[in-house]
């Protein structure tokens, strides 16, 4: 068994700009150094966090209210003061390509399945099944060989999509995968099977990259909101393990209670 | 249908549900015919497990017929008798196929906060909180049973509903405790909390070849029915001193083997028991373990301390020290009922000629479903000689 690090590609810093958002002249002394998307993100984020800690009243409410402004004014200008006093500027990014180096959130999962590596594979490999077992997936359609279509429910409950390709496969070991040039979610990822021997099933690990919509500041709202990546890939990696493991996965809904 | 819904700390309802359907193929439906109230129960009616909700459908001892199936349960067949685990468990797992039922890994749909609190989740369990699955319990005139091809036994028609409901839980229960001791010939075992499960260790410690068995309880019916039953020489903690009763009692060895059959709502009058309490009361504290104290401190050395009493959070002064100096050895956990349910229904069926076990002596009370709430009330008050009281929906 291959101990490699996975193969997860990212791509450097391009500076071309859609058509759309030609980018624009630097504000005098408030140079943009946020992207679009994430500039879009803080503005209707800041918006949403501003209204929700002014209804909330009470010190907690100042708080949202106050990060909700801080946002709006991000998302407003195109500047933010904390990427400014950090060096940080992802203005130049493609907003339409997979994960940049230095960007992006990492999650890193593994889960232990009483079955073979080569089952595990199998199903795996099995991508339109897979949004049966993951609840979080709403649909993936297989286009060709190697390219699949992937619909998602995102950290907010939005439906987010995207275009993946395969980059690499060894039966029963691993596969990894990574986002289409253009897609809305730039992402990379790989599953590798490890069997353990000894009868005692087989460490699937998960190990993603993502650009969330919105930069840096766009994973902190998913994670203000209690709803990263992580946690859905955590719920959903459960699931197929029940699912391999006893041929259903647990669930109470439906079952009656006291009115 | 008619359920028994918790609906807070001292208040438990007979009410109107619907009744509940196949949700899975491996799931079976079955009519209630007998239920029983457990000593566990009373730790969510004093309102001391977390992650109950209002509504949530009680009961996790229950048996009955079964109605509906999945298409994935061929072993059983509509019309049979059964009695079912009050541990949820799919058979498949790494744990499950070790025998270690209760812990099963993907029977739990809330997992993650039982994960969250305690490292991992155990089993999901019928009725006992939404951190150990949130499924209704058997408190009802229907329930559904997960993994309906591993768990139900099947009870033959000459054995009455009493005389098999106690494979549910508290037979199994006290038979793991007595196991878990791993005893010796000639061993004292000392049992604190002469409850359901404390009976039946004191038996099952009996079966296993203990030489004499100390049943410790402040309740005198208790420990008669274990002086008439078992033969159990008694400690009455009200009216005596417990550790100088045992060194008395086993010549200064101290008991060999201790089994804890009282759990997190230990009652004494000692002052770490009062501290325990007020500590509790102020929500620094969320167990009392006045039992489990005496019970390390009384094990003889290289002993063993069995703990089939619930758990649920934080011990504040567990007395480590001493259970290290004297290299104790300690099992717990919630029963692996699965493992035992078909060995213990041939201890109570005997050989066919009669001479079976019969749990029933335990029972000290019949009522109907609908005056669950009473009886509620009455086994937490432990007035009169309640030790267990079936439900008849």
């Amino acid at each position: 068994m291959s101990t490699a690090t996975p193969n997860i590609p990212t791509h450097s810093v391009s500076s071309h700009h859609d058509a759309l958002h030609p980018a624009e002249p630097a504000e005098e002394g408030r140079p943009r150094n946020i992207s679009r998307r994430e500039q879009q993100l803080s503005k209707w984020g800041g918006a949403a966090l501003l209204l929700a800690g002014l209804t909330r009243g009470r010190a907690s409410g100042l708080v949202m209210s106050l990060a909700g402004g801080s946002l709006l004014y991000r998302g407003w200008t195109g500047h933010c003061h904390a990427y400014g006093a950090l060096g940080i500027n992802t203005a130049g990014h493609n907003d339409a390509t997979a994960v940049p180096a230095q960007q992006g959130v990492r999650v890193d999962e593994s889960v232990t399945i009483n079955r073979g590596a080569g089952e595990l594979y199998e199903r795996w490999s099995d991508l339109e099944s897979l949004p049966a077992v993951m609840r979080h997936l709403k649909s993936v359609e297989v286009l060709d060989e190697q390219r699949s279509r992937w619909v998602a429910e995102g950290p907010l409950g939005q439906s987010v999509d995207w275009e993946a390709e395969v980059i690499n496969q060894r039966e029963p070991d691993m596969i990894s995968w990574r986002s289409l040039p253009g897609s809305r979610v730039d992402t990379a990822g790989s599953v590798r099977f490890t069997p353990l021997g000894h009868d005692r099933g087989t460490v699937v690990r998960v190990e993603m990259k993502y650009n969330p919509p919105g930069g840096r500041v766009g994973a902190g709202i998913a994670w203000m909101f209690g709803a990263g990546l992580e946690k859905q890939l955590r719920e959903d990696l459960a699931r197929f393990k029940s699912v391999m493991e006893a041929g259903v996965a647990p669930t109470t809904a439906g079952q009656p209670r006291g009115a | 249908m008619k359920a028994i819904c918790w609906r807070g700390k001292h208040d438990v309802r007979v009410e109107d549900t619907p009744d509940p359907k196949i949700l899975n193929p491996r799931d079976a439906v079955i009519r209630v015919t007998s239920t029983a109230i457990c000593g566990s129960d009373l730790h969510l009616y004093n309102g001391m497990i977390p992650t109950m909700k209002s509504g949530d459908i009680l009961g996790h001892e229950f048996m009955g017929e079964v109605v509906e199936l999945g298409d994935e349960v061929h072993n059983l067949s509509v019309g049979d008798r059964v009695v079912a685990p009050f541990t949820i468990a799919c058979g498949a797992c790494f744990f499950c196929q070790r025998d270690l039922w209760s812990l099963c890994d993907n029977s739990n749909p809330n997992a993650h906060i039982a994960k969250k609190l305690y490292g991992h989740s155990a089993s999901g369990l019928f009725g006992y909180s939404h951190m150990l699955g949130g499924y209704a319990g058997g408190q009802a005139e229907y329930v559904r049973i997960p993994y309906a091809d591993v768990g139900p036994c099947k009870v033959p028609d000459h054995l009455s509903d009493e005389q098999v409901l106690v494979l549910s839980d508290i037979l199994p229960t006290g038979y793991m405790a007595a196991e878990n001791c791993q005893i010796e010939p000639g061993d004292t075992v000392a049992v604190w909390g002469c409850g359901p499960v404390g009976q039946f260790a004191i038996q099952s410690a009996r079966w296993l070849g203990a030489e004499r068995v100390i049943a410790i309880d402040q309740v005198p019916e208790r420990l008669e029915m274990a002086r008439r039953h078992t033969g159990a020489e008694t400690i009455n903690f009200a009216e005596a001193d417990v550790a100088s009763e045992l060194d008395a009692m086993t010549g200064g060895m101290g008991p060999d083997r201790c089994i804890d059959a009282v759990g997190l709502e230990s009652h004494g009058e000692s002052i770490d028991a009062i501290y325990d309490r007020v500590k509790q009361s102020v929500f620094l504290a969320t167990d009392r373990i006045h039992a489990l104290r005496q019970a390390i401190y009384a094990c003889r050395k290289g002993g063993t301390v069995s703990m089939p009493g619930v758990y649920g959070g934080f011990l504040d002064k567990v007395p480590l020290g001493a259970a290290f100096s004297k290299g104790l050895k300690f099992a717990m956990g919630q029963t692996h009922v699965h493992r035992y349910m078909q060995p213990l229904l041939e201890r109570i069926t005997g050989d066919g000629n009669g001479g079976g076990f019969d749990p029933t002596f335990l029972i000290t009370h019949r009522v109907p479903l609908r005056d669950a709430p009473d009886a509620y009330r009455m086994f937490n008050e432990q007035k009169g000689e309640c030790i267990k009281v079936v439900l008849q929906p």
